[in-house]
């Protein structure tokens, strides 16, 4: 049976409108609704089912941020994950974390933990990066299989089909391995009640960048956060001609 | 009556705290243990947030149907009990939660924004199982509530009767000892769950003696829905909560075995009404639930139609009427909190629980006319939500103990509070 790591971050909530803060140095988080970013949810799910098949062990949830990143590892407890390890990062080091930080960390973690199957989110909603996962098998030197729509394990490889631009794509690899999990893999459950006062009782391990030997100064720096430019209206045109000549006209044909 | 307010705020706030009028740190006497606090915990926030998502991507897209046709939302009931929300406070030796009435109230005030019809099956069990969980032996416990966390069955209280409900003193149905079980005979009516119960708690009388006191002359049962002789009734149609299985059942020579009985012979009448303590705040939380669901429906629709050139909510009159509701959503739901909160630290809560019901009941139905008032015509028509609202909410004035009885409860303790000062 796998280890199984999961990753999951704490993001600006899918639904809540996204306003940048008057100094254009970042986006408001102050008060702001936060919730797991959900391609980790689907992660999660996926473990917590490897877990129900018996093709899983242990799950064991990972969280880099603040003090509140402890809520997505409790929900993940919830979900059914065994442990929660939080790494701390706050402050100006948690505004520059970059994946580029957090798949060293990834990777020291399933060292430690001796995991035989990484899986997180293909991205993380807040920056779009889709570089975790790719980085995280880099540093380990493990395959990769991202963009899972569908995942099945073998004794020591998995069977995982992927989400690809042409199509779908099924590869076979062999434990240990990172996967992404993409929109289709599943459909996280809910937390239930029983679960939610089960996981008060589950561990969740502090442990910070430097207990690891990740360093995690800043390789970025942001220089501004604006707004996308405001939709121009539309034109309605006499005839098709008239589109053709625009479309010409704007480069676009 | 005011010197007798007095003294019970005295009492509560632990005596008068003399202030030092200084501009630095204020001494807030609530940051030491057992002070005021109107912040839930975590937990209390995570069974929130599941129980909120639940009400909007469940039962909300459901409840029109529903409501159109009448149908036990026995599917959504079966999700909500693999989510823990149908059986709270089943004690943990049957496999239960043994959650308090604040964390199941804080689940109840969700379900019901999505449609208190649909929260009260969910719910309604609760009502049933409180006689077996309050007074009920390790047995009748490990027996009925057992199954109920086994299975996702459902169990239903059955005191009213065509002919009385506020007295329950006027119960006709009667249960006579022959041998080793009791013979029940009678009809009960309005009885939520009735078609789709397990089992019911069933008051009869059990001392036919008219001089009999009400304390001593009833009996409280345990009875199987599978037991010859329990006949529930056709499902009524009523206003609203058009979900909720409502049906009148008629008991015609009941067996019931002897061990089915709660506590003992008589002792039926305590049972009954001290049910209520534990499941008034429920149904106020519920009321709240609508209140709020009446305030974002009305407050999203003001944002969106416009009239006289801007949204109506920018005109005063709309404004103030979503103010109102407001108003009245933030005191229902501090009126069930405290209730509640009462109800789980061993405090006798009659009162405030009396207070908090018969209150959201009348927010409830104020907010869903409002509601219906600020979609105008549209509120009036079936293809928006509103009309349900005001057809569900009635009933808040009337289960679960009606608005006047609330009244004599809320209005006895206040004058004994005041008669035994004097």
């Amino acid at each position: 049976m796998a280890r199984v790591l999961v990753g999951v971050k704490r993001v600006i909530d899918y639904a809540v409108k996204i306003r940048v803060k008057p100094d254009k140095s970042g986006v408001v988080t102050d008060g702001v609704k936060h919730s797991m970013n959900p391609f980790d949810e689907i992660a999660i799910e996926e473990a917590v089912r490897l877990k129900e098949k018996k093709l899983a062990s242990e799950i064991i949830a990972v969280s880099c941020g603040p003090t509140q990143s402890q809520e997505v590892i409790r929900t993940a407890l919830a979900m059914g994950a065994d442990k929660g390890i939080h790494v701390e990062v706050s402050g100006k080091d948690y505004e520059t974390l970059q994946p580029i930080h957090v798949s060293k960390i990834l990777a020291k973690i399933a060292q430690n933990e001796k995991v035989d199957m990484v899986i997180v989110g293909k991205q993380a909603i807040d920056d779009d990066s889709n570089q975790t996962a790719q980085m995280t098998a880099a540093v380990l030197d493990w395959p990769q299989a991202t963009f899972a729509s569908k995942v099945e394990k073998g004794d020591k490889e998995i069977t995982v089909t992927r989400e690809v631009d042409g199509g779908l794509e099924t590869i076979k690899c062999k434990l240990p391995v990172v996967i992404s999990a993409d929109l289709r893999l599943n459909e996280p459950r809910y937390a239930t009640l029983p679960n939610i006062m089960k996981a008060k009782k589950k561990p969740i391990a502090k442990v910070t960048p430097k207990d690891l030997g990740v360093d995690v100064s800043p390789r970025i720096t942001v220089v501004s956060v604006e707004d996308p430019p405001v939709r121009e209206p539309g034109v309605i045109l006499p005839d098709v001609d008239a589109l053709v000549a625009k479309l010409k006209e704007g480069g676009h044909v | 009556m005011a010197y007798a307010l007095q003294k019970i705020l005295k009492s509560a706030s632990g005596g008068i705290v003399t202030r030092a009028f200084s501009v630095s740190a204020v001494q807030k006497s609530s940051e030491h243990p057992n002070g005021f606090n109107f912040e839930l915990n975590d937990t209390q926030k995570e069974i929130q947030a599941v129980a909120r998502k639940f009400a909007r991507e469940e039962i909300a897209p459901a409840a029109p149907h529903h409501d159109r046709t009448g149908e036990y939302p026995a599917e959504l009931v079966k999700k909500a009990w693999e989510l823990g929300f149908v059986n709270p406070h089943i004690p943990e030796h049957c496999g239960g939660l043994n959650q308090g009435v604040f964390d199941a109230c804080l689940v109840g005030e969700e379900l019901a924004w999505g449609c208190s019809g649909i929260a009260t099956a969910i719910g309604s069990s609760c009502l049933g199982q409180m006689p077996v969980i309050l007074t009920g032996t390790k047995e009748q416990q490990k027996k009925y509530l057992g199954r109920l966390i086994d299975e996702p069955l459902v169990a239903a209280y059955g005191v009213t009767e065509p002919g009385t409900g506020s007295d329950v003193n006027g119960v006709k149905t009667r249960a006579e000892k022959k041998g080793d079980e009791w013979i029940l005979n009678g009809q009960k009516m309005w009885i939520t769950n009735a078609g789709v119960a397990n089992w019911y708690f069933v008051l009869a009388r059990t001392n036919p003696d008219p001089k009999c006191p009400a304390a001593k002359a009833f009996t409280g049962f345990i009875v199987d829905r599978d037991t010859p002789g329990v006949t529930p009734g056709r499902k009524e149609l009523n206003m609203g909560q058009r979900a909720s299985d409502t049906r009148g059942v008629t008991f015609e020579d009941v067996r019931i075995p002897k061990e089915n009985v709660l506590l003992g012979e008589g002792a039926g009448f305590k049972i009954a009404m001290g049910a209520f303590d534990k499941t008034r705040p429920p149904v106020a939380c519920a009321a709240t639930g609508i209140a709020q669901r009446c305030l974002d429906e009305a407050t999203k629709y003001s944002l969106e139609r416009k009239t006289f050139g801007v949204p109506i909510a920018h005109h005063q009159a709309i404004a103030f009427i979503l103010a109102d509701m407001a108003i009245g959503v933030e005191t229902a739901r501090l009126a069930w909190m405290k209730a509640a909160w009462e109800a789980d630290n061993g405090i006798r809560n009659s009162y405030s629980a009396s207070i908090a019901k018969s209150y959201a009941a009348d927010v409830a139905n104020k907010s869903a006319s409002d509601a219906v008032q600020v979609f105008g015509g549209a509120g009036f028509n079936s293809e928006y939500p509103v009309e349900k609202l005001m057809r569900d909410a009635k009933i808040y004035h009337i289960y679960e103990g009606t608005t006047q009885i609330q009244k004599l409860v809320v209005s006895r303790s206040v004058i004994d509070a005041t008669k035994s000062v004097a």
